[in-house]
Parts: C-alpha cells; sequence; structure tokens
C-alpha cells in the first residue's frame, strides 16, 4: 500500500463517524468533531468484568471510547479461563476489574479504564450518575435490577409527565447462557427498564423442602438435601462455603450415601457443584457476540451512526442460528421508571417516622432505608461514621429537612422483597405535604 | 499447570468430556487475520481446540491497531501471522499455535493439497472468486470449510460442507419420550398395579403422572371406540376427566397430569424430520457409507420392525411428583425398555454391517447406544457449494428476500415482533457487487476518500447488473442501502468482526464436536438495526 498519507489508528472506525450517511440516527453528525467528542468527553461505564465484561472493555476501547470504567466485586478463578480471554492462569485470586483494566490498557493505548475492586451497592449513587452511559455484562438479576433502579432515579419528568432528556441514563444490558444470549437498550422512560419487564426473568424455582426430606427421586434432591438440610443438622452454626472444597466434598459424599438410600442413579462431584453453586454454563463465542451487540449499541446511542436496536434482541444458537428482535413496551405503572410514588405528609412527620413509613407502604414494603434530597445525605445506614453524622436528622421534620419545599423528589435507598428474599434497590418518590401545595399542583403529583 | 477438567468446567457443562475430546483432535487452518479471523480464533482457542495454523501474508499496519487486538505498537512492520499467534498462545498454551505468512489467496492458487491436512479451514475476508476456488478445493477433500466476513456494519457467515450428519443435536424443547399413549406391555403393566381410586391420600398424592395419564388415557380408549382426544372439546373432557379424579384441589400430580396431558395427545410414531432422514437414499448402505448412515438403516428397519412404528425408546422421564419408590421403578422400566430396544438396534446394525462386508464390531456399543438414545433428535444438514449459491440461487426465495417490504411488526401480549425488513437480502447483494466492484476497480467502493459519488454509482450499476444476472431483474436495492455500503469503504469494524468471529466460532463447535445444529444458509449480520437474517439460497 502507498504510504504517502499516513495512516490513522483509527482507519476503520473514521469511515463510520467521520462520513454522512442516511441509515443513521437523528442526532448524527458524521465528522471529526464526533469522533474527537466520544474519544475526550463521553465517559462510559461496564458493569462486570467476567464474560461479557472483559469482552465489552476491548470492543468498546476499540469503538473509539477512551474514557472507561469498570466495576467488578470478584476474584479471577480458574473456571474464568475458558472464556475471560483477559486473565491468565497466574492472574487466579486477583481482583477481575483491575487485571482486565491493565490487560486492555497495555494492548490498545490511549484507552484509561478506571477500576473499581468493590460491590455495586458500594458505590455512592451520585457515582453512577457521573457516565453517559451504563453497560451491564451481569449474570445475576439481582444485580440488574439494583443498577436498572439506580439510573432510573436519575429520571425527571415534567410537568406532563414527559420524561426529561437530559436526565435519561441509557443502559445496554447483555446477557448468556450457554449458546443463547440477549441484548437490549433501555432508555429509561423511554423503552421498558429492567424491571417493566421482569416477567423475561422468572425466578428460580426451588425444590420443596418436603421433596428433599421424604420423597426424593433425582441426582439433584439428593444433593440439596446433603446442602440445605444436612448440613446444618451436622454442623452446628457452621455456615456452608460453597467455595470451600472440604464443604463441596462433605455434601457430594453425604449426597452420594442418600442417593445409595433411595437408589437414585446420577449424583456426581461436577452435579453437586452445579446444584449448589447454580452454575451457569458459560463460552466464549456466546460471551464474545452478546458483548459485540451491546458495545455496537453503545456506540450508536452516543453517536447516532446507525439506527439502534429497537429493544431487545435475542440469540439462540443451539438449532440452528435464530436471532430476533423485539420491541417491549413500558409498563406504564413500573415502581422504577415510572414518574414515582407518591407519598403525601403532613408537615410535622418526621423523618424517622417518614422511614417507618416505607416499611409499611404496600407498594414499597422498604426497609434499612437510607434518605438522599437533592444529593444530600438526610440519613445514612452506613458506612457508621455517615449514620452517626446524619442520625440526628431523624427527629427533625422531614419538611424542614427539605428547605420548606412544599413537593419534591426524594430518593432513597434499601432493601425491598417480601419474605427474606430482600435485595438491594433504590426508588424515586414523590414527597407532597399536604396543605402547603395549591389544588392544581396536587394534580400532576398523582400520576404514579 | 491448572487441571484442565476445572479450566473448561463451563464448557463441560454444555459439550461434555466427548465435545471436549473432538475439539482437543481438531486441527484447524485460519486464513487471513484481521479482526475477524482473530476474533474467531480467539474463541476457539479459549476453548482448547488442538491445534491453530494461522495463514496471513500481511504485515501489521498502524491501522491495525485500531481494530485488532492481537496486534500491538511493537508489531507494526512485522507479520500479522506472526504476531496474532503470538498472542493467541499467551491464552492457552495447550493449543499448538503455528503461523505461517503467505497471502491466502496464493495458497489456494498454488497449494490446493496445502488444505486436506485440516479438520477446519475458517476462510475470513476472502472475495467471491477466491471463495469459489477454495470452496471446490475443500468440497474435494472433504474438509469442513466455514467463511466469515465483516464488511463495515455487515458481515457473513457460511458453512460449506457436502453433509454433516448430528446424533447429539441437544434441542431446548422436545416433547419427552413416555408412550403415553402408546405404552409397551411392561408400562401398562406397571400401571396396572397402581389403582387411582384409592382411599390412601398419601397414595393418591403420590401417583406419578405418567401412571396417571396412561391409565385415563386406556379408561378414556375404552369408551371411545379406541381413540384418544382429539378435537379441543375432546381434550378438554378429557382434562375434566383428570381433574374428576382429585379428592382435594392441593394434589400437585394431578395439576402435573393436566399440564402434561398434551403428551397423551400427541401424534404416535416419528415425526416429520426424522421421516425424511429415514426415507433419504444414503439409507441404502454399501460398504462406503458411514456409521451414521448405517445406523440410519438399521433405525428404519427397527421403526418397521420391532418398533411398531417407533423409535428406540429414549429411556428417561422427566422429574415429576411421586413417592420415591413409583419413580425409581418407573425410572427403571423405561429404562430397561430403552435397553432393550438398544439390543435389538445393535443387532441390526451388526447384521449390516456384516451385509456390506464390513468388520459387524467396526461400530462400537457405545455409539449404537447413544444412537438409540438419540434417534428421534437426528439431523442431517447438507450445503450447497458455494458456487452454486452464488452462480444459481434459489431464486424464487431470494425475490422474496428482496421485495421483502417486511418492516412489519407483529403484535404480541405485550411486545411487538419486529420483521427483518430486506435490508438483509440487499446486504447480501450488494457485498457480492462490492466484489465484483473490486475486479473491475482494483478496489472497493469508497474505499477511499476519493471518488465518494462516482463509486456510489458504479456501485449501483454493478448492483443492477448482478441482479441481472441472477434472474432477479425486477429486484432493486434501495439507494440508501448503496450509499451505505460505500460509507463502509470495506471497513473492518472491531465490534462487527468480534459479533460475525463470535458467530463463526460458535458454529465451529457445533461442526467438530457434532453436538447440536449448525446453521444452515447464508448468514448475514445486519448492524444497521440488529434485525440480521438467514437467507436459505
Ligand atoms: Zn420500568
Amino acid at each position: 500500500m502507498a504510504d504517502s498519507i499516513p495512516q490513522s489508528r483509527s482507519r476503520d472506525l473514521d469511515k463510520l463517524l467521520l462520513r454522512p450517511g442516511n441509515l443513521v440516527g437523528p442526532t448524527f453528525e458524521a465528522g471529526a468533531q464526533l469522533r474527537d467528542d466520544i474519544k475526550e468527553c463521553v465517559r462510559v461505564l461496564v458493569i462486570g468484568a467476567g464474560g461479557l465484561g472483559c469482552e465489552l472493555l476491548k470492543d468498546l476501547a476499540f469503538s473509539g471510547f477512551r474514557n472507561l470504567e469498570v466495576i467488578d466485586m470478584d476474584r479471577i478463578e480458574v473456571t474464568n479461563l475458558n472464556r475471560q480471554f483477559l486473565f491468565r492462569l497466574g492472574d487466579v485470586g486477583k481482583p477481575k476489574a483491575e487485571v482486565a483494566a491493565k490487560r486492555v490498557m497495555e494492548r490498545v493505548s490511549g484507552v484509561d479504564i478506571k477500576s473499581h475492586f468493590c460491590r455495586i451497592e458500594d458505590k455512592p449513587i451520585s457515582f453512577y450518575n457521573d457516565f453517559h452511559i451504563i453497560v451491564l455484562g451481569l449474570d445475576s438479576i439481582e444485580a440488574r435490577s439494583y443498577i436498572n433502579s439506580v439510573a432510573c432515579s436519575f429520571l425527571e419528568y415534567d410537568s406532563d409527565d414527559n420524561p426529561q432528556e437530559e436526565s435519561i441514563k441509557p443502559m445496554v444490558d447483555g446477557g448468556t447462557e450457554g449458546f443463547k444470549g440477549h441484548a437490549r437498550i433501555i432508555m429509561p422512560g423511554v423503552t421498558p427498564c429492567f424491571e417493566c419487564t421482569i416477567w423475561l426473568f422468572p425466578p428460580q424455582v426451588k425444590f420443596p423442602l418436603c421433596t428433599l426430606a421424604e420423597t426424593p427421586r433425582t441426582a439433584a434432591h439428593c444433593i440439596e438435601y446433603a446442602h440445605l438440610i444436612k448440613w446444618d443438622e451436622a454442623h452446628s452454626g457452621k455456615t456452608f462455603d460453597p467455595d470451600d472444597p472440604e464443604h463441596m466434598q462433605w455434601v457430594y459424599s453425604e449426597a452420594v450415601k442418600r442417593a445409595e438410600l433411595f437408589g437414585i442413579p446420577g449424583v456426581t462431584y461436577s452435579l453437586t457443584q452445579g446444584v449448589v453453586k447454580n452454575i451457569i454454563p458459560a463460552i466464549a463465542s456466546t460471551n464474545a457476540i452478546i458483548s459485540a451487540a451491546c458495545a455496537l449499541e453503545t456506540l450508536k446511542v452516543v453517536s447516532g451512526c446507525s439506527k439502534t436496536l429497537t429493544n431487545y434482541l435475542t440469540y439462540n444458537g443451539v438449532e440452528g442460528l435464530h436471532t430476533k428482535v423485539t420491541e417491549f413496551v413500558r409498563d406504564k405503572d413500573c415502581l422504577v421508571c415510572g414518574p414515582g410514588v407518591l407519598i403525601e405528609l403532613e408537615a410535622s412527620v418526621t423523618l424517622k417516622k417518614f422511614i417507618d413509613l416505607l416499611e409499611d407502604h404496600p407498594k414499597l414494603l422498604l426497609i434499612r432505608v437510607s434518605v438522599t434530597y437533592r444529593g444530600k445525605n438526610l440519613y445514612m445506614q452506613a458506612p457508621p461514621i455517615l449514620e452517626e453524622m446524619t442520625r440526628s436528622n431523624l427527629d427533625l421534620p422531614l419538611f424542614e429537612l427539605m428547605g420548606k419545599t412544599p413537593r419534591d423528589i426524594v430518593h432513597v435507598t434499601g432493601a425491598a422483597g417480601k419474605g427474606d428474599k430482600k435485595q438491594s434497590c433504590s426508588r424515586k418518590l414523590r414527597v407532597v405535604f399536604k396543605g402547603m401545595v395549591g389544588v392544581t399542583d396536587m394534580d400532576m403529583a398523582g400520576g404514579a | 499447570m491448572a487441571e484442565p477438567k476445572v479450566k473448561y468446567d463451563r464448557q463441560l457443562r454444555i459439550w461434555g468430556e466427548q465435545g471436549q475430546a473432538a475439539l482437543e483432535k481438531a486441527s484447524i487452518c485460519l486464513l487471513n487475520c484481521g479482526p475477524t479471523g482473530s476474533e474467531t480464533l480467539k474463541n476457539l482457542v479459549l476453548g482448547g481446540v488442538g491445534s491453530i495454523t494461522v495463514v496471513d501474508g500481511s504485515k501489521v499496519e498502524v491501522g491495525d491497531l485500531g481494530n485488532n487486538f492481537m496486534v500491538d505498537e511493537s508489531s507494526v512492520g512485522e507479520s500479522k501471522a506472526k504476531c496474532v499467534c503470538t498472542f493467541l498462545q499467551e491464552l492457552n498454551d495447550a493449543v499448538k499455535a503455528k503461523f505461517i505468512e503467505d497471502c491466502p489467496e496464493e495458497l489456494i492458487e498454488t497449494n490446493p493439497s496445502f488444505f486436506s491436512q485440516f479438520t477446519l479451514v475458517i476462510a475470513t475476508q476472502l472475495v467471491e472468486d477466491s471463495m469459489v476456488k477454495l470452496d471446490r478445493i475443500c468440497r474435494e477433500a472433504n474438509i469442513i470449510l466455514i467463511f466469515a466476513r465483516s464488511y463495515g456494519l455487515m458481515g457473513l457467515v457460511r458453512i460449506s460442507v457436502k453433509e454433516h450428519t448430528v446424533i447429539e443435536s441437544k434441542p431446548d424443547h422436545f416433547l419427552d419420550d413416555l408412550r403415553l399413549n402408546n405404552p409397551w406391555p411392561e408400562l401398562t403393566r406397571f400401571t396396572e398395579t397402581i389403582d387411582l381410586n384409592t382411599t390412601d391420600a398419601v397414595v393418591q398424592k403420590h401417583t406419578p403422572y405418567i401412571v396417571i395419564l396412561v391409565k385415563i388415557a386406556e379408561e378414556w380408549a375404552n369408551t371411545h371406540g379406541g381413540n384418544l382426544p382429539s378435537t379441543r372439546e375432546e381434550k378438554r373432557q378429557f382434562k375434566d376427566l383428570i381433574k374428576s379424579k382429585m379428592i382435594t384441589a392441593d394434589e400437585e400430580n394431578y395439576k402435573e397430569a393436566m399440564e402434561a396431558s398434551y403428551k397423551v395427545f400427541s401424534p404416535r410414531g416419528i415425526g416429520v424430520s426424522l421421516q425424511k432422514i429415514i426415507d433419504d437414499s444414503c439409507t441404502e448402505v454399501d460398504s462406503s457409507s458411514s456409521d451414521f448412515w448405517v445406523m440410519v438403516a438399521a433405525l428404519k428397519e427397527f421403526i418397521a420392525n420391532e418398533g411398531g412404528g417407533e423409535t428406540p425408546l429414549e429411556g428417561s422421564i422427566p422429574d415429576m411428583t411421586s413417592s420415591t419408590e413409583l419413580y425409581v421403578n418407573l425410572q427403571k422400566t423405561y429404562q430397561a425398555k430403552a435397553e432393550a430396544d438398544f439390543l435389538v438396534m445393535e443387532q441390526r446394525v451388526r447384521n449390516l454391517l456384516k451385509k456390506i462386508g464390513r468388520d459387524p464390531a467396526s461400530i462400537s456399543k457405545a455409539n449404537i447406544k447413544n444412537f438409540s438414545k438419540n434417534a428421534r433428535k437426528l439431523a442431517v444438514c447438507r450445503y450447497r457449494l458455494i458456487e452454486e449459491e452464488f452462480n444459481s440461487p434459489v431464486q424464487s426465495e431470494l425475490q422474496k428476500y428482496l421485495t421483502d417490504e417486511g418492516h412489519g411488526t407483529l403484535q404480541e401480549a405485550n411486545s411487538v415482533k419486529v420483521l427483518p425488513e430486506n435490508t438483509a437480502a440487499g446486504l447480501y447483494i450488494l457485498l457480492r457487487a462490492a466484489d465484483r466492484f473490486a475486479v473491475n476497480y482494483n478496489k472497493f467502493p469508497s474505499e477511499f476518500d476519493s471518488e465518494m459519488d462516482e463509486d456510489i454509482s458504479r456501485l449501483k450499476t454493478t448492483a443492477v447488473s448482478l441482479l441481472n444476472d441472477l434472474g432477479c431483474n425486477s429486484s432493486t436495492v434501495s439507494e440508501d442501502l448503496i450509499n451505505e455500503m460505500c460509507r463502509y469503504g470495506a471497513s473492518e469494524l472491531h465490534v462487527v468482526s468480534a459479533f460475525v468471529g463470535g458467530v463463526a466460532s460458535q458454529e465451529v463447535i457445533k461442526l467438530i464436536t457434532r453436538q447440536f445444529i449448525p446453521m444452515s444458509g447464508t448468514f448475514i449480520f445486519n448492524g444497521i438495526d440488529n434485525n440480521s437474517q438467514l437467507l436459505l439460497l
């Protein structure tokens, strides 16, 4: 090739970003400015540095993004190495986020990836507001649900209950299992949020305890008996640790004994691990496919360089190859991405009383509540130092704490759900003080 | 060195040790190691394929640093094949990795026998002419070939092999082989030992639904001239009959029986796709027949004789509410029948082998057993030569894909399914037109920033003449799409390559492990709105 023009590193990407097109998004403005904005101004957060996360970091780095951050609480395990291509045997035990960030920076020069080795709940809500777009590479419904509620909490509605564009925090979510996967775009307030379509992820069916105790039929029943019933009987008070090989071995040998007793075939060590840890099979190819789709959609959302996915892609490679795009619709009554739950209060209600109220609220059932108002911590459950600092607010009227604003949005975080299956979440509340607002204002507060 | 079993645990749960062994025996050749090739191979190296050979004659350029993870600053000016190979080796030291610094097109021209040493060849970023030539070579040598191409926001993946047969297709949803509407004598006898009209509440609650359904189906048949429910009304009545046997409302086993009643209504005998395989002319076996077809021939005999229209029994039952004892005994009844059917199958296979002059022991017991168990799920995939597809695509199909205004949506309960437009077919035509363009102009449409407008009209002319040659005179490709194709300027975007490479590697895994069903037709990745499509041409 002639070397008259010095070649650019962005040789291929430039064609997409610098040349105008007709099949593009409404905001697309081709040119070097766009490329440089993506490079310099756009901040992307990748949640998870596992099978999807490793691919996502690489794909985003090659899609022109330079300011990336990644958060993951896990350490590298040997079983990751068949697909998480940024990790080597010598990395086992190190934090995934740190190693993944380092490896991508080593190979794609100019990219800056900041890593966060912690739980997603450990970050203040404001941390998430710092990014233009959040890309999710997770394998847990709970974690998706949490991030979704955080991103949706930034959403503000105008007086006509239309979402305010600048408050929309776009998310791109991917997930895989074996040869199957999905990629979706969530524009809170515009396309359905994770909670609007929660029925797509039915909770895992647990075996009834009476089956385990009285009528086991399958190898899995014997394993769960050893894991959930026999362990506690034999080890008073000692918690079962699925990552302790001795514990796993104990459950396995108890399961074998039980299976023999009942004449049930099929208990193996591998199955024992699979059942106890609820292992989801995972391979490199599916992760690569889904991450690529997510990274491409991320670039499109940010740049408008092509049409975007509307709004849910499923991939299935089990029998032949099937891809399908489905446009899901929003749940108008969604607690998470809707305009917010309306809470009417007397002006005299203290912060303490307000918190108690949320626990009994039929829609919320929130416990261990922390409250923030316009970025200010009114009461924080943790860490202890913050709890101590905010404790004195508990006896003050919320109305006073909100600077006597008659009606405004209050953010709360806590744990929601029924029974022992509580999970972290963030909720947006529309707090209205009775007698402090005119009738006309009240009308618009009733949307949720 | 980590225990391979631990390292591969998450994939062993999908394709098992046999699948893994097949991967570890495979020797794979990659042609061109740009991002599409590198990403395809990366997924296979991680999974532990036996050996890889990377063929690429080019040197690493600065532009490659923006789309290929396997090269870095220090590799500019060096052999791309070498750099990619070195990086891939780093991912898994169990893989034998080597490289050949040679231009694939030249190899195809001058050394066709080179390809016969491999299990499978992955050809990336080849243009039409080289694809056709390589395809002929691989077909002749019976080497599995897979094409992968990324071009701007579009991509193509196509498998080419004369025939690929699958025993373990492992479908996600497949009707359990329970024979509720066609029980064999031992199953009937087993159900006869249980009384549905028991007054013992514990027994009532622990009778497995298989027993309930077999007995109620028999009761129904006795009062309906030997027939089972077929109309919607009859099916409803059948469910009512099940319900009438319940004593209390919380009997899980009876609820399960009502939910599983469709298994009674399903037709007896074999399904359409198996019938097609049975009817295939390959079942007339001779000494050159593959093991698969010998076993299909034996299966055909089995169905016509001992099977009474059914395949050998699979021999497993799903979990269901039951006492342990009844469940375990029921399981044994199914297993015993499956074992008996297998023994008959085995005898038939051995006899056939003798008849065609092969060693009767040349197919292992384990293989026949596996075949017997999976008989209902067999799959046969055949692929046209790429030359045939290119020169004479199934015209009616192509016409349909091209004119399919689609853009429709399908209203469902709480969603709308977005139907693919004719975009994918248009992209397919334009990719082929771009290759023709390259032959004429020695560059791809708008590969360089000069002559943008001229190239758009040139590509349009090329596309029109291609459509003419394919006999699709009445079809057109939209101006917007032509414009879009020129905008791409033959760029190889990393994300598109990662998607295309992901798909290609997944198909390679299915082909090598001989598990699951590889895709048929030509896959067109449509990165514009992600509505990709398989074109059956
Ligand atoms: Zn929602």
